[in-house]
């Protein structure tokens, strides 16, 4: 490991080649990297050219697989805006053996509802530690949170129920939401109040049957939530497997309660233990100050380093800005939901990204006082190679333990320092590339066409 | 140059930190935010300024209980309660619609429950512990010695006290709340730390293996060298490591300055934590593997008579 690194006896590709595959790599990536739209204004006296740029998709059809990629930037809820919920399920009740189905099943019903309210791209996790089963419900670009709450949260278990003579209380039967096929709001032709209009199944439409037959003449009870919102007087026996729920709704209730009965009843009920909004613009303002932050300190980097190592500098910024491209690229392909932690975590691996080309042009300084430049070079390389692997190694394992990408539940299974770690760790694997690759063979083919001289390399020794 | 000469003013500057840290710990203990505690935290932006004075009281009247308001500028403030629920919140707004004498907007609301920050907390201390678990193995396995990894465990641990224990003078002095992105600054100035100390050590690593083919033909080099080739190290590694620094420094200068409110301090507690992991490294980390080696090369029953 420690031996002295001669040149590498088995390229397969001369250094100009590398760097040019490197070129056409950073092309396609600073393609997917540009944002959609472009806008083109320039003023001029005489010419005023006022366009908009737009980027085409990948849309491509071979032999019947189509590729269709949109290369948009998913930033997360902290940046676009939207709410994340976290809610906590009452599984006390329930047998340790049919513990994960009923967490899974509440899962299931949740996503379903809230597809059915009509967000996009909506998560739903569970998230299991220590005895506590969590439902983490993540809404992009909700508007009104405290109506998604009250759809996600209620447990909507309907149930129709007999009533007794003379106030004896009622009965529930086996007809229940279960049997339910769909539901449907519908409004009243002369009120023009708002209902809710049910359709059975097979199953369901024999139980209404007979249980209409019963009670010819007689209410019955809708039970949600052993909360009764209607009493209809059963004027005969029923067989179409339909029915309607007149209570006292809104139109927002009616609209909710058919999406709750459509999606099915939560088997075990769950409550709200933690809530995070953030606005649309305060998103937008954190992104816009990100960027800002983040360009002006990039700037700051070059300028130093340029400064530090002169001309050695400049290649650091070439491999430095093509570590960006490729960055901002595969953020794209992946794709990976950038936050606001995230964004940190990117800015630190442009740190270590930095890091590799200072260890190399630091060897090169004290390599150069002992050999020509082109050993020195190699030298250098090998020798950072080592110190750069070894600590990348164990940054990497921090970020991997903190990304937890197995979803162990005793760690970290959501949230900021996921975000973190992950923009971490891509920045962190890229940029043993950009290192390594792209620096290096920029610096071979510069040192090599301009055939250094000894006099230029002493210059280059600060 | 010969740093390892000065090692005990090292520990000691390290030592009396330490002190410190705990010292402030037990006086002022961390201000931990509603990720930890629990409690609600909202952003309103008013379209005037508003006043803040006796804000709590009129809150109190409506059964509201105020921690702290804290204007953001920009006609923003933030306001921490105890857990809101949904009428709380409504009874909160028309407060401040009131006091404004205009519209409210809600940037951010954020409640937590009693019960998440406790599971934070345990599973950063399982996240930590793993991590440190594996860099350790990795370190003593790159090194083949677990002296080398032990040391850079220690250095880390280190930063990351320090780092805690800083956060106990910022929260009395400045209000700063332990949250989830200081979590965030927490585990980054661990892996930061190491890896500053890998670079060092890596150094000292190649100079022994020289040193050893060398003093395979004379056998009197031997004496007190492993400071020497310690010293030697340190001094190679030093622009390098400040250099590092000093671009990650600017890239959190700038996010300190400009990044705004939701990240500043979380930008300020990567920036603590990149200065003790560039400080741990030579002056924490290194000397404590000298001491170590000397230790334990010497006569282990005897103790030496500088260490």
């Amino acid at each position: 490991m420690g031996e002295i690194r001669p040149k590498f006896k088995f390229m397969f590709f001369s250094p100009l080649k590398k760097l040019i595959l490197v070129l056409i790599l950073a092309l396609v990536a600073g393609f997917i990297s540009l944002p959609k739209e472009i806008p083109i204004k320039v003023n001029l006296p005489g010419i005023s050219v006022n366009k908009t740029l737009t980027r085409p998709n990948l849309n491509v059809k071979i032999g019947g697989i189509s590729f269709k990629k949109n290369f948009d930037l998913v930033l997360g809820l902290d940046l676009a805006g939207g709410s994340h919920l976290a809610f906590e399920a009452d599984t006390g009740s329930v047998d340790e053996s049919k513990k994960k189905k009923a967490i899974e099943s509440v899962r299931k019903v949740i996503e379903k509802r809230v597809n059915l309210f009509g967000i996009s791209e909506p998560n739903v996790l569970v998230s299991s530690f220590q005895g506590k089963d969590r439902i983490i419900v993540e809404l992009p670009g909700v508007k009104e949170v405290e109506k998604a709450i009250d759809l996600i949260g209620k447990t909507a278990q309907l149930t129709f129920a007999e009533i007794g003579e003379e106030g004896s209380g009622i009965n529930p039967t086996d007809l229940t939401g279960a049997d339910l096929k769909s539901a449907d709001v519908t409004f009243d032709r002369t009120t023009g109040k708002p209902s809710v209009s049910l359709e059975f199944t097979n199953e369901g439409s024999g139980k209404f049957a007979r249980l209409t037959e019963k009670n010819v003449g007689k209410p019955i009870a809708i039970l949600l939530d052993d909360n009764p919102i209607s009493a209809p007087v059963v004027q005969e026996k029923i067989i179409g497997g339909s029915a309607q729920i007149t209570g006292n709704f809104s139109s927002d209730e009616a609209k909710n309660l058919a999406i709750q009965l459509n999606a099915g009843a939560l088997p075990v009920s769950i409550r709200l233990v933690e809530q995070r909004t953030v606005g649309a613009t305060l998103g937008a303002e954190s992104i816009k100050k990100s960027i800002n932050a983040g360009l002006i300190g990039l700037f700051m980097v070059l300028l130093f380093m340029v400064f530090i190592y002169g001309k050695l500098g400049l290649i650091a910024n070439v491999a430095l800005i093509t570590f960006g491209i490729l960055t901002l690229a595969l953020y794209k392909l992946i794709p990976i939901v950038l936050t606001l932690p995230g964004i940190s975590g990117f800015l630190l691996s442009v740190g270590m990204a930095v890091d590799s080309n200072i260890l190399i042009f630091e060897r090169l300084k004290e390599e150069i006082k002992e050999r020509d430049f082109q050993d020195a070079l190699e030298y250098s390389f090998g020798r950072a190679w080592d110190s750069i692997r070894d600590a990348n190694i164990a940054t990497l394992v921090a970020a991997f333990v903190l990304a937890n990408p197995l979803d162990f539940p005793f760690l970290h299974t959501s949230g900021p320092v996921r975000g973190f770690a992950i923009t971490l760790a891509l920045g962190i694997a890229i940029s043993l590339f950009t290192g390594i690759i792209v620096s290096r063979n920029l610096l071979r083919v510069f040192v090599k066409e301009k055939k250094v001289a000894k006099d230029t390399t002493r210059r280059i020794n600060i | 140059m010969d740093w390892m000469r000065y090692k005990f003013i090292f520990f000691t500057l390290s030592g009396l930190m330490i002190v410190l840290g705990i010292l402030g710990l037990f006086k002022w203990g961390l201000k931990f935010g509603v990720d930890f505690k629990g409690g609600s935290l909202i952003e309103y932006k008013f379209e005037k300024g508003i006043s803040t004075e006796g804000i709590d009281k009129k809150l109190e009247e409506e059964g509201l209980k105020l921690n702290s308001i804290q204007a953001l500028g920009d006609n923003k403030y933030l306001l921490r309660l105890a857990s809101l629920d949904k009428e709380g919140k409504e009874k909160l707004k028309k407060v401040l619609e009131n006091l404004s004498y205009s519209g409210v907007e809600e940037l951010r609301f954020e409640t937590v429950g009693p019960s998440i920050g406790p599971e934070l907390v345990r599973k950063t201390i399982y996240a930590i512990l793993i991590a440190s678990g594996v860099i350790l193995a990795w370190v003593a396995y790159q090194f083949k010695n677990l002296k080398f990894g032990i040391s850079a465990i220690l250095a880390m641990f280190h930063d990351s006290f320090l780092l805690i224990a800083g956060y106990s003078f910022l929260g009395h002095f400045y209000n700063v709340e332990i949250d989830f992105l200081f979590v965030t600054a927490l585990l980054t100035t661990l892996s930061f730390s190491v890896h500053d100390t890998i670079v060092v050590f890596d150094r000292i690593r190649e100079s022994q293996k020289k040193f050893d083919d060398r003093s395979k033909k004379s056998s009197n080099l031997l004496k007190d060298s492993f400071s020497r080739l310690a010293n030697q190290a340190v001094t190679e590694t030093m622009v390098r490591s400040l250099n590092n620094s000093f671009t990650i420094l600017f890239m959190l200068t700038s996010l300190i300055l400009l990044g705004g409110v939701s990240i500043r301090w979380f930008a300020v507690a990567l920036f603590l934590g990149t200065i003790l992991g560039t400080y741990s490294s030579p002056f924490v980390a290194v000397p404590l593997l000298v001491s170590w080696d000397k230790v334990f090369r010497k006569n282990p029953s005897k103790k030496s008579k500088t260490g």
